[in-house]
C-alpha cells in the first residue's frame, strides 16, 4: 500500500512529503502547528522511501505554508517536498530551501551567548556553514548548534 | 580593515603587514620618539569585564601615537541599571572613532559591530575570541623565530574556555604551524574549532601529557585554568594546577624554544622559569603595545611611514 493512500486526499492545504523518518513531530513543532491551531492534520510516520529509507508525511488541511515557514522546515527536513493542494489537485510544488542566513528563525542555544539577553534588540542570526552534514552556527558567538536543540529554540 | 572580531577578518597578507608595521613602530612604543600619527582621534575602551594588560596596552598604544582614550567600565555605569549592550554601544558611536570591547558574553563583539558604525576591535568576548592578543602573540613568535611558517607550537591548559588559544590556533595553522593541544579531557579545544583547524589541512595532535611535548616544541603557550569561566566550581577544582612548568622541566628543550603566556599566571609557570632563555611572557606583554599601535593605525586609515624616525 502506498503511503499516499494511508490517509485520504485533502481538498485544500499543504502536503509535506519526504520528511526524514521520525521527524514529523519536530516539523509540527517547528512550524508551530502543534499548539493553538484548528487545522486538521494527518501524519504518516516511518513509511518506506526509496530516497530516505524511511520517511514521514504530513497533510495539513486548509493551510498553505509560506516561504518563511518553508525556511524553518528546511532546518530539519532539507529534502522535503511541499505541495500546495487546491480543490484536490496539486496547485504548486515547492522545495524547502535552506538559506545561508537564518534570521529570527531560532535563537542560539549557547547559555552564554549575547543573544540570551531577551532585551537586546538585534535579530537572532544563525549561519549555515555546511549543508551535508548540516552544520549551523550562531552568527554572533560562533557556537555550533545541536540540531535537536534548534527545535526547542524556535522563535 | 573595518572591524576585527575573529582572525578570519584578516588575510595572511594583512597579518604580515600589521606585524611589519608593528616592528616599525617599536621606537614609538618604547617612548624613544613621539609619533603623533593618531592625533585628534579618540578610542573608547569598553570594558564590561576586568582587564589589566589589554586595556592598558590599548591606552598606551593610543597615547603614544598622540590620540586620546575614553575609559568605560560597566561597574558604576548605566549597565548596572540594566542598560542593554545595544544602547551603550549606540552612545559610544557618537563619542569615539574606534571602540575596543571586552565582554563576559560570547558574541558581544560581533553584536556591537552590527550595532554601530565605527570600527569595533574584539578584546575578548567570553570564551570566544581574542584576536588582538593573537596579533601580539604572532609578533612575539616571529620576533623569536624570525618566521611564523612551519613551527611546532604546543598550546597548554584551558583550551575549552581560553579565548586566546581559540584565536591563536586559527591563525597559526594558516601559517603552516603544527599544533599540539595539551589539556585535561574536560578542557579540550571545542570540536567546532578542531574541525575548522582540520579543514585548513592542519596537523593537530591532542594529548593530556605536557612533558612529552617539550623536546620537540618551538613554542610552548601556557594558559591559566580560568576559574571564572567554569559553570561548576567542582569541575574547576578537579583540574586546577594540573600543568605546572618549572625550570628543571626544560632541560631537554630546544635552545630556541620560547615559553609564552597571555597572563595573568597563577601557578602554571613557576618563577624559576622567568630567568631562563625560554621565558618570553613579559616581552609578549610589552608587544601588546606595538601590535595594537599597528592595528589602530590600520583601522583608522592612518598609514605607518616606511621609516619611523
Amino acid at each position: 500500500m502506498s503511503e499516499m493512500r494511508r490517509v485520504t486526499a485533502i481538498c485544500n492545504g499543504t502536503v509535506v512529503d519526504h520528511i526524514p523518518g521520525g521527524r514529523a513531530i519536530q516539523v509540527l513543532r517547528m512550524l508551530r502547528l502543534d499548539i493553538g491551531r484548528s487545522n486538521p492534520i494527518s501524519m504518516v510516520m516511518n513509511v518506506p522511501s526509496a530516497k530516505l529509507g524511511r520517511k514521514d508525511v504530513l497533510k495539513i488541511e486548509d493551510r498553505e505554508l509560506s516561504q518563511e515557514e518553508l525556511d524553518r522546515l528546511a532546518l530539519i527536513a532539507p529534502a522535503a517536498s511541499v505541495a500546495i493542494i487546491r480543490n484536490y489537485s496539486v496547485a504548486e510544488k515547492l522545495k524547502a530551501e535552506l538559506g545561508e542566513d537564518l534570521v529570527n528563525i531560532a535563537r542560539c542555544s549557547f547559555w552564554n551567548c549575547i543573544t540570551q539577553n531577551a532585551r537586546e534588540p538585534l535579530p537572532h542570526k544563525l549561519r549555515v556553514v555546511n549543508i551535508e552534514p548540516l552544520e549551523i552556527r550562531c552568527s554572533y558567538c560562533g557556537r555550533g548548534q545541536d540540531m535537536d536543540e534548534i527545535v526547542d529554540n524556535i522563535l | 580593515m573595518g572591524d576585527l572580531i575573529t582572525m578570519d577578518d584578516l588575510t595572511n597578507k594583512e597579518i604580515t603587514g600589521l606585524l611589519d608595521n608593528a616592528e616599525r613602530l617599536l621606537p614609538a612604543a618604547k617612548g624613544e620618539i613621539y609619533l603623533p600619527l593618531l592625533e585628534g582621534k579618540v578610542l573608547a575602551n569598553m570594558f564590561f569585564e576586568n582587564s589589566t594588560r589589554t586595556r592598558m596596552s590599548f591606552e598606551s598604544a593610543m597615547k603614544r601615537l598622540g590620540g586620546s582614550v575614553l575609559n568605560f567600565s560597566s561597574a558604576g555605569s548605566s549597565v548596572a541599571k540594566g542598560e542593554t549592550l545595544y544602547d551603550t554601544m549606540q552612545m559610544i558611536d557618537g563619542y569615539a572613532d574606534v571602540a575596543v570591547i571586552r565582554h563576559p558574553q560570547q558574541g558581544a563583539a560581533q553584536y556591537s559591530a552590527d550595532t554601530i558604525e565605527i570600527p569595533v576591535l574584539n578584546a575578548g568576548d567570553g570564551a570566544g575570541n581574542h584576536p588582538t592578543q593573537t596579533l601580539l602573540d604572532l609578533f612575539t613568535i616571529r620576533e623569536a623565530h624570525g618566521t611564523l611558517v612551519g613551527l611546532n607550537v604546543v598550546l597548554v591548559g584551558d583550551l575549552r574556555y581560553g579565548r586566546t588559544v581559540h584565536s591563536l590556533s586559527h591563525a597559526l595553522v594558516r601559517f603552516g604551524a603544527t599544533l599540539t593541544l595539551v589539556s585535561p579531557e574536560s578542557l579540550r579545544m571545542p570540536s567546532e574549532i578542531v574541525s575548522d583547524l582540520n579543514a585548513e589541512g592542519a596537523e593537530v595532535t591532542e594529548t593530556t601529557d605536557l612533558a612529552g611535548t617539550i623536546a620537540e616544541a618551538d613554542v610552548i603557550y601556557m594558559t591559566r585554568i580560568q576559574k571564572e569561566r567554569f559553570p561548576d566550581e567542582d569541575e574547576y577544582t578537579k583540574v586546577a594546577g594540573i600543568y605546572m612548568l618549572t625550570a628543571s622541566d626544560l632541560a631537554g628543550a630546544k635552545e630556541s624554544m620560547v615559553i609564552m603566556h597571555p597572563l595573568p599566571r597563577v601557578n602554571e609557570i613557576h618563577p624559576s622559569v622567568d630567568s631562563t632563555r625560554h621565558a618570553r611572557y613579559f616581552q609578549q606583554a610589552f608587544n601588546g603595545v606595538v601590535a595594537r599601535m599597528a592595528l589602530l593605525c590600520d583601522c583608522l586609515g592612518v598609514k605607518v611611514p616606511k621609516k619611523v624616525k
